[in-house]
């Protein structure tokens, strides 16, 4: 190795040296601080792990935590699916406004997006007036406030991050596969589920993953179309420490759903190219 | 044509302001290869991917046999198509790839074996068959495109350039082997490339497109012997033109003067005394010789050396340059730049262009 290389590599490092700062200090070492209390409050040891497997209501948390990012991954799949294969089959001058529309809700904070289904999916929001005023129901229908609501509105603000994958995927497909599984004789659903489909996976895996795990840790919208009664694991902790002030079972909590992610995405790491998911965003 | 499998018959297909096929006719006949030849946006995959049925046209009709094809989905049409890219199915392997157009159409598992086997051996990939698209060669991909494309046997094979990616060496090879297997097999190729070499030395007949309308069917030798058209005369290999005015003569000796000298033209039909015609000659018909051992005199102006052949450009003051293709084993005299020749040609090298 030449001297010159060196200082150039040496170089690079005091490059991102500010921000492995930042890192380090307002992220690692917080973190490496949880993880302290988790095992000293209220008292040293792992009794605050124990509740994991005494506690119902934590018990109740992980599974409505993983089962409302199962369903939200799975509808987000299906309609980011939809919206990527409209968006590549569309004429070309659609494509320009169509994924303008995709990324849209990313310039709206979550919280406005969240609030803004309150709006229509209460009591006497927009849709149960409409319902009512057609005269189809005559009592508001329940629609926010139970796992229903969470997840609609869980679904709406996921979606692009299902989309992206899936189109950045599809880009890059030519259309001369389809061309050739038809002209070979295939029909028009074999050729997109035997030729097409295949080729979209890497895509539909990414998207699962991303959707997924940022399911799991979701707080807001869940917080606010839950209210109250759809403990997701993230409002749990909230409770737990601002209400409670249990600190022990908070950082608990917070530990374990970490690695239960940390779990996840090791196991799809076999399925996904974790690489080519997070950060070769087409 | 008699036996004529598919007939396109007025084909009309536009983008925006741009005649992709411009009232295009054509008969193929059976077993026959034909090649759709064209520069590069003459809209030879255009009228491809209409007979394969991709394209939709805005007028004309296609039948095949005498059945009216026109509307028919390209599943429906049972023809073998070779992409330029190949369009090989990168989710399954060599093998699946080939079983893919007999699995929609519903084979049982052991004649597909069986057929899968024979078409490998076709086109010697039989120890590739495990191996997924994206680990072969072009020219292996070429094969296995092919080999898919046959396996079904149908009665038409289209081929897009499917030659163009492959290094000079190699494309040779398979001309040959493309050649052989439609000799073995009796399918209808219908070929396209823009490369005139390609075209000239596997078609039975040549169809030369430009700007979305055919000039000029024939065979190869028809069409380089005889070019209708300047364009013609100028696609297929190289040409010399002389704008001749006729001064007389009768059918098979056509007397015409241009650039101060007269000379015979064998021509079948005599153009009216009188008239300004464009000729076409080829420049290996025109012979060099010393001085005074030919008709014209003229003067090198450049030579350029290409193994086997030489090119001269001799210049006349009255017929400008003349190209000149000689064997340089014949050509006896080294042309130096600069020194004087004579040169001529046979009253049979000529051939009258129509204007276009
Ligand atoms: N899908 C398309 N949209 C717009 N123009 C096209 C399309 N396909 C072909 N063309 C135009 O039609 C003409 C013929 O194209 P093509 O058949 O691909 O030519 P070739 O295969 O001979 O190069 C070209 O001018 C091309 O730009
Ligand atoms: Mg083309």
């Amino acid at each position: 190795m030449t001297p010159g290389l060196l200082t150039d590599r040496h170089r690079y490092w005091l490059l991102i040296l500010p921000a492995l700062a930042v890192m380090i200090i307002f992220y690692i070492w917080p973190l490496v601080n949880i993880l302290g209390i988790s095992v000293t409050e209220p008292e040293p040891g792992l009794g605050n792990y124990a509740l994991l497997a005494e506690s119902r209501p934590i018990q109740t948390s992980f599974i409505i935590t993983f089962r409302v990012a199962a369903i939200t991954t799975v509808f987000c799949l299906v309609l980011g699916y939809i919206v990527s294969y409209a968006i590549y089959n569309a004429s070309k001058r659609g494509v320009g406004l169509m994924v303008a529309l995709v990324l849209l809700p990313f310039w709206i904070s979550v919280l406005i997006r969240s609030f803004s289904w309150i709006v229509l999916l209460g009591r006497s929001g927009l849709v149960n007036d409409a319902l009512m005023g057609m005269g189809l129901i005559d009592r508001p229908l329940r629609l926010m406030h139970n796992e229903f609501g969470v997840l609609i509105a869980m679904v709406h603000v996921m979606l692009p991050f299902a989309v992206l994958p899936i189109m950045a995927n599809m880009k890059g497909i030519d259309r001369s596969f389809v061309n050739a599984a038809r002209g070979l004789g295939a029909s028009e659903w074999t050729a997109f589920w035997q030729v097409y489909f295949p080729q979209t996976k890497p895509g539909v895996l990414s998207a699962a993953l991303l959707v997924f795990v940022l399911s799991l840790g979701f707080y807001i919208t869940p917080a606010l179309l839950g209210g109250g009664r759809v403990l997701m694991i993230s409002e749990y902790i909230t409770y737990q420490i601002q209400e409670f002030l249990k600190w022990g079972t908070g950082t608990m909590l917070s530990v374990t759903l970490l690695v239960a992610t940390g779990v996840v995405i090791l196991a799809a790491a076999r399925f996904v190219n974790l690489r080519r998911a997070f950060l070769e965003r087409g | 044509m008699s036996n004529s499998v598919l007939s396109v018959r007025n084909a009309v297909k536009r983008y925006g302001p741009v005649r992709a096929l411009d009232d295009v006719s054509l008969e193929i006949g059976d077993g026959e290869f034909l090649t759709l030849l064209g520069p590069s946006g003459s809209g030879k995959t255009t009228l491809l991917t209409a007979i394969a049925g991709f394209t939709e046209l805005d007028s004309g009709s296609l039948s095949l046999r005498g059945t009216d094809i026109t509307g028919q989905t390209p599943d429906k049409r049972n023809f073998g198509m070779v992409f330029q890219g190949y369009a090989l199915f990168p989710n399954m392997t060599v093998a699946g790839n080939i079983a893919f157009p007999l699995k929609v159409r519903k084979w049982n598992s052991s004649d597909i074996n069986t057929r899968v086997a024979e078409c490998l051996a076709l086109v010697q990939m039989e120890k590739y068959a495990d191996r997924l698209p994206s680990q072969l060669s072009g020219g292996q991909q070429q094969r296995v495109a092919l080999a898919r494309a046959l396996s079904f046997r149908p009665s038409v094979l289209l081929l897009d350039e499917p030659l163009s990616a492959l290094d000079k060496k190699l494309r040779a090879d398979l001309q040959w082997e493309l050649k052989d297997l439609h000799r073995q097999l009796g399918v209808t190729f219908i070929y396209v490339t823009h490369d005139q070499d390609e075209a000239l030395s596997m078609s039975d007949r040549i169809v030369i497109l430009k700007d979305g309308s055919i000039q000029q069917i024939g065979g190869p030798g028809e069409l380089y012997n005889a070019p209708r058209t300047p364009f013609v005369a100028d696609f297929l290999g190289k040409s010399n033109f002389i704008e001749a005015e006729v001064t007389g003569g009768a059918p098979g000796a056509v007397q015409c003067a241009a650039g101060g000298e007269s000379f015979t033209v064998a021509s079948a039909a005599a153009p009216a005394t009188g008239s300004r015609r464009k000729l076409a000659l080829r420049p290996e018909r025109v012979r060099i010789g010393a001085p005074g051992a030919e008709a014209f005199t003229g003067q090198v102006r450049q030579l350029s050396y290409l193994g086997e052949r030489a090119h001269v450009i001799v210049t006349h003051p009255g017929l400008g340059e003349i190209l000149v293709s000689c064997p340089t084993w014949k050509a006896g005299i080294t042309p130096e730049p600069g020194l004087g020749v004579s040169f001529g040609w046979d009253s049979d090298a000529c051939v009258f262009l129509e204007d276009a």
